[in-house]
């Protein structure tokens, strides 16, 4: 019971930080936008969450700070991609170099510092389950307001006006705008909203999963968050799915090169990524219509007048 | 009031020379903020990052060897990006470029070969490139998978492999244990072309790639083709232009290009196989090929330019003890200043009042 207890644990650390972020960045597509940027501004949450964190001696502090330094990169790119009309892939790139950059700046003074992980959450009556019950409901804060970010996002994007309004301008951005939505404002928001779930998912990996500070230790982990959302066809709900795959696959690649199968660690570490090349290729197998990318993802919108 | 963009009947030829420009200004200006905010004299610190590379003639042929793989692999995204293909794994073609050449290197080590080996592996790096840029070309335009997540999950497969490599079945036996191949015989390197050995022939090779790429770009139906499917896919596709073929051809020369350029600095600089080959090149030359503006010729500036900003870097790291990072926070920042003046070849920026009649 204990080695499973100790894995669904790591998967459930692991699936978090992606989950995070996929969320933040299904938002973001849906509203027509394609922020390439995730790893840079997660690395730039991981770093400065830190920092806060060691600098205050408060987690909480650190996170807050981690969701801001998010929020600010994605300002950064909202001001080129909605204000300036230019490349989404490319300022998304820019984005994503720009904070490996920044965030080794920003962690440079704090590289082998260490503090404690998290303070868990212990949910009432819940974590006296048998079983897993300490497991699933004794976890840190940030694991629950991830499921509970998946929910209410599901519900807004579903259920809505304001999600419909979102949609409306993720498919046809000008006949959003015809209809009298603000459409770079509407952006503006989910851009903003994004860059704080990926600051939120990058404190996580600095505050929670390992927790101190490396230069990079995002190591493609925005990236995998993209390739979430594609594999959840543009679903909060089914990013849960997806973190977890994924998450799962990164933990037991880890656990399996603990056992020595014999099989090579560099092919195990390989895993997460050509599972990913794998997912992706196996869902553009499935009939079409299921899992269809908003009509406007990546293009700039220029209002006629 | 507030700013509105107009897209330009016309662009204007000062504009698409300004605008590459007024990047590399805005950078330097905000990369001497940067410096004066975390407590460094930023002329002095600027000087050390742009200046001192260009002090000595040693300084000199190193910025032609940190240039060469740049220009290299931007020559290759260069008509990907034309062509709205997004490769952006050019640093794993360059990893398996240096891995398919140096298998010849490994094959034929210490078998008193001749000088043709060298030729051998730039052709196998050359194809290794190719054939591993082909991996996402073949999912985007067979099976429609993104090549933009694709592309770049191979970069970490492809380092993953080189260090498997290294340290597993191409390690030196007698190398003590360090995770490295076997230094490469005379035969399976390029030569030195100068009193430090600096210089290489990979430098004319880059130099012929620009000519060659100009000449594709601006003088055949291949270029007229790649222009036509970036800018009007629908009226490529009534012309009678294959864009998925065209996206295999595209991302198999970028591929190749890259490969060369691994293959060229594991043979040339380098001298045999180790864990990191390439400190970002693959990366780099994205922010070279659109500091270039997609022109072979532009291509060639921007690649001395951010090789500058490689050895001002390391420059920096001895003289100032700045990280490494500062480099990469330059090189983002330039990019950005890229897109944005970009902005203003394209569009007209327009201040109108509120509630006026447009």
């Amino acid at each position: 019971m204990m080695i499973f207890e100790a894995i669904l644990l790591t998967i459930i650390t692991a699936a978090t930080p992606l989950l995070l972020a996929a969320i933040g960045e299904v938002v973001v597509e849906r509203s027509g936008v394609l922020n390439l940027g995730v790893e840079g501004m997660m690395i730039m949450g991981a770093a400065t969450g830190f920092a806060v964190a060691i600098l205050t001696g408060s987690s909480l502090l650190g996170v807050m700070a981690g969701l801001f330094a998010g929020m600010a990169m994605s300002l950064l790119f909202a001001a080129l991609v909605l204000g300036l009309a230019a490349n989404q892939v490319a300022s998304g790139l820019a984005l994503t170099i720009f904070g490996l950059g920044l965030s080794g700046l920003v962690g440079f003074p704090f590289v082998g510092a260490k503090r404690e992980a998290m303070a868990h959450l212990y949910l009432p009556y819940l974590s006296d389950l048998p079983f897993f019950g300490r497991v699933i409901f004794g976890q840190d804060p940030l694991v629950y307001i991830a499921f509970a970010l998946a929910l209410a996002v599901a519900l807004i994007i579903g259920r809505t006006r304001a999600g419909l309004v979102l949609r409306a301008v993720g498919e046809n951005h000008h006949s959003a705008h015809a209809l009298g939505h603000n459409v770079r404002q509407v952006r503006l928001l989910a851009i903003l909203f994004g860059g704080a779930c990926a600051g939120l998912a990058g404190a996580y990996l600095s505050l929670v999963y390992t927790p101190f500070w490396t230069p990079g230790m995002t190591a493609g982990r925005g990236w995998i968050a993209l390739a979430i959302v594609v594999f959840a066809s543009w679903r909060a709900g089914r990013a849960v799915i997806g973190a977890y795959l994924f998450g799962g696959v990164s933990i037991l690649q880890l656990h399996a090169q603990g056992f020595g199968l014999g099989v090579p660690a560099q092919a195990l570490a390989a895993l997460p990524y050509l599972t990913t090349i794998i997912v992706l290729f196996a869902l553009s197998r499935l009939p079409r219509g299921s899992s269809r990318a908003p009509a406007c993802l990546g293009q700039p919108f220029l209002p006629a007048r | 009031m507030r700013l509105t963009l107009e897209r330009r009947t016309q662009a204007g030829m000062w504009a698409s020379l300004a605008s590459p420009i007024l990047a590399v200004v805005l950078t330097l200006v905000f990369g001497a903020l940067l410096f004066s905010l975390i407590g460094i004299p930023p002329l002095a610190a600027l000087t050390v990052y742009f200046l001192s590379p260009l002090a000595d003639l040693w300084a000199l042929e190193e910025l032609t060897v940190k240039a060469a793989p740049l220009i290299l692999i931007a020559l290759g995204l260069a008509p990907c990006y034309l062509s709205n293909n997004w490769n952006i794994g050019a640093e794993g073609q360059l990893v398996m470029g240096a891995v398919a050449g140096s298998a010849v290197a490994i094959a034929t080590h210490g078998q008193g070969h001749g000088s043709y080996i060298v030729w051998l592996m730039l052709a196998a790096g050359v194809l290794g490139g190719a054939a591993y840029g082909l991996i996402p070309a073949v999912l985007k335009a067979r099976f429609g998978v993104s090549e933009i997540l694709t592309s770049l999950m191979l970069v970490y497969v492809a380092d993953l492999l080189l260090d498997y490599l290294v340290r597993g079945p191409w390690r030196d036996p007698k190398g003590f244990n360090f995770p490295t191949s076997v230094s490469f015989g005379l035969e399976a390197r390029l030569p030195g072309l100068s009193e430090t050995g600096r210089l290489h022939p990979g430098f004319f090779l880059m130099l012929l790639a620009v000519a060659l790429l100009a000449f594709m770009l601006a003088r055949t139906l291949k270029g007229f083709e790649i222009r036509l499917v970036g800018e009007a896919p629908r009226a490529a596709r009534f012309g009678g232009f294959d864009d998925k073929r065209l996206t295999l051809f595209v991302f198999a020369l970028s591929g190749a290009l890259a490969g060369l350029a691994g293959i060229i600095e594991v043979a040339g600089p380098i001298g045999n196989l180790q864990p990191t080959i390439s400190p970002g090149y693959g990366f780099t030359a994205i922010i070279v090929a659109f500091l270039g503006r997609l022109n072979p010729f532009g291509i060639l500036i921007a690649g001395f330019f951010l090789a500058l900003t490689f050895i001002g870097g390391e420059n920096a790291q001895i003289a100032l003890r700045l990280p490494l990072d500062v480099t990469r926070v330059f090189q983002g920042l330039l990019l950005f200043f890229v897109l944005a003046c970009d902005t203003l070849i394209l569009y007209r920026l327009r201040v109108t009042r509120e509630g006026a009649p447009a």
